[in-house]
C-alpha cells in the first residue's frame, strides 16, 4: 500500500516552561504551574503549514535551524501535538488514528534516540519485535542491515560507545527494520563524514526506488538538490516556496547572485547597477552590502568596478554564488541559510 | 491492543535486567540484609532489643526491598530515557497505544518487585534464625497483599519517574524515598507509634505503612497489626492514585 503524507494549516505555539535552572532549585509534580499572573512565553514554531507529498515521493524540507522542519516531523510522527490543523499519512489522521500512522512510518529523529541499554543488533531485533516480525525475520533483516550500514563488525557491542556518525548510521537502520512505507529523516546527513553522506544518499535512493515515500528534512542544499523531487522551503513555521529544485531556483531572478560590499553606501551607484544588462534585481542589505541578482556572474565583475569607481566609491569584496537553493532562500528572506 | 509489541516490551526490559543481575542484587539486597544483620542479630542477640523483634523486622524488611526494587526499577529507566537522548522514543513510536508502554512498566516493575520480595524472605530467615516465628494461616491472602505490595512500589516508580528531572534523582530519594521508609513502619508496627497520636495518624498518608502492616498481617498475624480491610483499602487506594498520575504525567512527557 503507497501512502503519501498531508498536513492541512498546522499550528504549533509551544507553552514553554522556564529552563530548570532559573527555577527555584526545587522540584514539581506534573506540569509546571503558572506562577501569579506571568503570562507564558510562546513560541510559534509552525504558522499554518499546508504540504502534500504524494506516494513514491522524496519531498525535502530545507530551511535554517529553528525553522519549524522538526516541530512539522514531530507533528507527522506522533511525537508532538498540533495545536490546531490536521495532518494524515495516506488516509489516516495522524491525532486520530496513531498507531495505524506508527505502523507506516519509520523515523530518524534528529538526535540518536537509540536504547542505550542494548547492542547494535539487540536494537534491530526488539524493534523489529514491536512491529511483530518473526524471529527469523528479524535476523534476517537485521543481518542485511548491519552489513548495508557497515555496522557488522560492531554489530554485538553496547551502542554507549559507538561514535555519532555509527549511532546515525544505526538510527537509519533501525527505521527501515520494519520496511515502513513512509521515511522521516529529520537532518540525517549531521555529523555524517562525506564518504558515509554518499552511502546514505544512495541507500535513500534505494529505499524510494521501492515506491516508499522518503521526508527529509536538511538545511544542506546540496542533499536537497541531490536527493529531492520536490521541496519546501520553511521559515518561521512557515512554507515560503514550494517546487523542484529545478523550479525553485530558476524563481530566482537572473539566478545568479554577486554579494557586493562597497566602502560607502552610495544609492546613486544603485540605480547605476539596476541599468547594467543582465542585472535583474539590487537590493541593499546589511550596513554598505548590496545583493545583485543577475542571469551572469564573473563577466559582471568589471562593469561593476568601473561603475564603482566612476561613482568614486571603493568595491572591497565580491562574492559570486551561482544558481543553488542557498541564493533561493537568501532572496527569500534576506537572510543565509548558515546565518 | 497489540499484545505482541507489549510482550515485546516486556521481552526487552527482562533482557535488561538478566543483564544487569548481580548489580541489581547488589542494589536491592545488601543494605536492608545488613540491616538485618545489626538489628535482628546482633542487637537482639546483645540484649539491646527483645527476641520478638526478629519477627517483626522480617515483613518490613521484605516492604522495603519491594518497594526499593519497583521504584527503581521503573523510576530510573524512565527518568533516563525520556532526558534528551529520547531513548524511550523507539518504543513510543512501536504500533501500540503509548499508555500501554506505561502499564508495561508497572508490570515489569511489579514481577522484578514480587521476585526481589520472595527472594528477601529465605535470606533474611537465615540471617535472623533462629528465633523468626512466621505464620501464614491465609497463602491466598498473602500473596494478594504481596502482589499489591508489588504492584504499589511500580505504581509509585512510574509516579516518580515522570515527574522527576535526572538532576534531582538525589532528592528524590533524600526526600520521598528516605522518609517513606523511616515513617513506613518498616523497622517496627504501627501500634508502636501509640505513644506519638498526631504522627500516628500522620503516617497514614503513607502507602508504604499499609505495605509493611499488610505484610506483617499475613505473614506474623500474632503481633499487632493494622486490620486487613484498612491495608486492602489503603493499597487499592494508593494503587489507583499513583497509577492515574503517572499514565496522566507520562503521556505528557511522550507527546509535546
Amino acid at each position: 500500500m503507497l501512502a503519501g503524507i498531508r498536513t492541512r494549516d498546522l499550528r504549533k505555539t509551544y507553552n514553554s516552561p522556564p529552563p530548570v535552572a532559573a527555577g527555584t532549585g526545587g522540584f514539581s509534580f506534573g506540569a509546571p504551574k503558572g506562577k501569579g499572573k506571568q503570562p507564558k512565553p510562546e513560541v510559534v514554531a509552525l504558522d499554518g503549514i499546508s504540504l502534500e507529498v504524494s506516494p513514491g515521493e522524496i519531498f525535502c524540507l530545507l530551511g535554517p535551524n529553528g525553522a519549524g522542519k522538526s516541530t512539522t516531523v514531530g507533528v507527522l510522527t506522533t511525537r508532538v501535538r498540533p495545536t490546531s490543523g490536521q495532518a494524515f499519512i495516506g488516509e489516516h489522521d495522524v491525532w486520530k488514528e496513531q498507531v495505524a500512522v506508527k505502523r507506516l512510518i519509520g523515523v530518524v529523529a534528529q538526535r540518536p534516540n537509540l536504547d542505550f541499554s542494548l547492542t547494535a543488533r539487540e536494537i534491530l531485533a526488539f524493534h523489529g519485535a514491536y512491529f511483530g516480525l518473526t524471529s527469523h525475520e528479524r535476523s534476517k533483516r537485521a543481518e542485511a542491515l548491519l552489513d548495508r550500514f557497515k555496522l557488522t563488525d560492531r554489530a554485538d557491542q553496547m551502542v554507549r560507545g559507538f561514535s555519532g556518525g555509527m549511532m546515525q548510521r544505526l538510527s537509519i537502520a533501525r527505521a527501515m527494520m520494519h520496511d515502513p512505507q513512509v521515511l522521516f529523516l529529520d537532518e540525517p546527513s549531521a555529523g555524517l563524514d562525506p564518504q558515509t553522506r554518499l552511502l546514505l544518499w544512495e541507500i535513500v535512493r534505494e529505499y524510494n526506488q521501492s515506491g516508499k515515500t522518503i521526508l527529509l528534512t536538511t538545511h544542506n542544499m546540496e542533499e536537497a538538490d541531490a536527493l529531492c523531487k520536490r521541496l519546501a522551503i520553511i521559515d518561521h513555521g512557515r512554507v515560503i516556496a514550494l517546487g523542484t529544485p529545478r523550479e525553485l531556483k530558476s524563481s530566482v531572478p537572473g539566478g545568479f547572485l554577486l554579494r557586493l560590499r562597497f566602502g560607502q553606501h552610495s544609492p546613486d551607484l544603485l540605480d547605476r547597477l539596476k541599468a547594467l544588462s543582465g542585472v535583474r534585481e539590487v537590493r541593499a542589505s546589511d550596513g554598505d552590502g548590496t545583493d545583485l541578482y543577475a542571469d551572469r556572474g564573473g563577466s559582471l565583475v568589471a562593469d561593476v568596478a568601473s561603475l564603482a569607481s566612476a561613482a568614486g566609491v571603493e568595491l572591497c569584496d565580491v562574492h559570486i554564488s551561482e544558481p543553488s537553493l542557498e541564493n533561493l532562500f537568501l532572496h527569500h528572506t534576506g537572510r543565509s541559510l548558515r546565518e | 491492543m497489540n499484545w505482541k509489541a507489549f510482550f515485546a516490551m516486556l521481552a526487552r526490559d527482562a533482557h535488561v535486567a538478566r543483564r544487569n543481575f548481580v548489580a541489581l542484587l547488589f542494589q536491592t539486597f545488601l543494605q536492608p540484609l545488613m540491616f538485618v544483620f545489626i538489628f535482628g542479630r546482633v542487637m537482639v542477640g546483645s540484649g539491646y532489643m527483645p527476641p520478638s523483634y526478629k519477627s517483626l523486622l522480617l515483613p518490613g524488611i521484605m516492604a522495603i526491598c519491594m518497594v526499593g526494587t519497583g521504584i527503581w526499577a521503573v523510576a530510573m529507566p524512565l527518568i533516563a530515557e525520556f532526558q534528551f537522548t529520547r531513548e524511550i522514543e523507539d518504543r513510543l513510536l512501536a504500533p501500540m497505544e503509548i499508555s500501554w508502554l506505561a502499564i508495561e512498566k508497572v508490570v515489569a516493575g511489579t514481577l522484578q518487585a514480587l521476585a526481589a520480595g520472595f527472594m528477601v524472605i529465605p535470606a533474611a530467615w537465615l540471617l535472623l534464625r533462629p528465633g523468626v516465628d512466621l505464620n501464614v494461616p491465609h497463602p491466598i491472602l498473602f500473596a494478594l497483599v504481596a502482589l499489591l505490595v508489588a504492584l504499589f512500589s511500580a505504581t509509585g516508580g512510574l509516579a516518580l519517574g515522570c515527574s522527576m528531572q535526572q538532576t534531582h534523582i538525589g532528592l528524590m530519594f533524600s526526600l520521598i524515598v528516605a522518609p517513606m521508609i523511616f515513617f513506613g513502619c518498616t523497622y517496627y508496627p504501627w501500634s508502636a507509634l501509640e505513644k506519638f497520636p498526631v504522627l500516628q495518624k500522620a503516617v497514614l498518608v503513607n502507602p508504604l505503612v499499609y505495605a509493611s502492616e499488610g505484610l506483617r498481617a499475613t505473614m506474623i498475624p500474632q503481633f499487632p497489626h493494622l486490620p486487613l480491610y484498612a491495608v486492602l483499602a489503603g493499597l487499592i487506594f494508593f494503587n489507583a492514585l499513583l497509577l492515574a498520575t503517572g499514565l496522566r504525567n507520562f503521556r505528557g512527557k511522550a507527546i509535546t
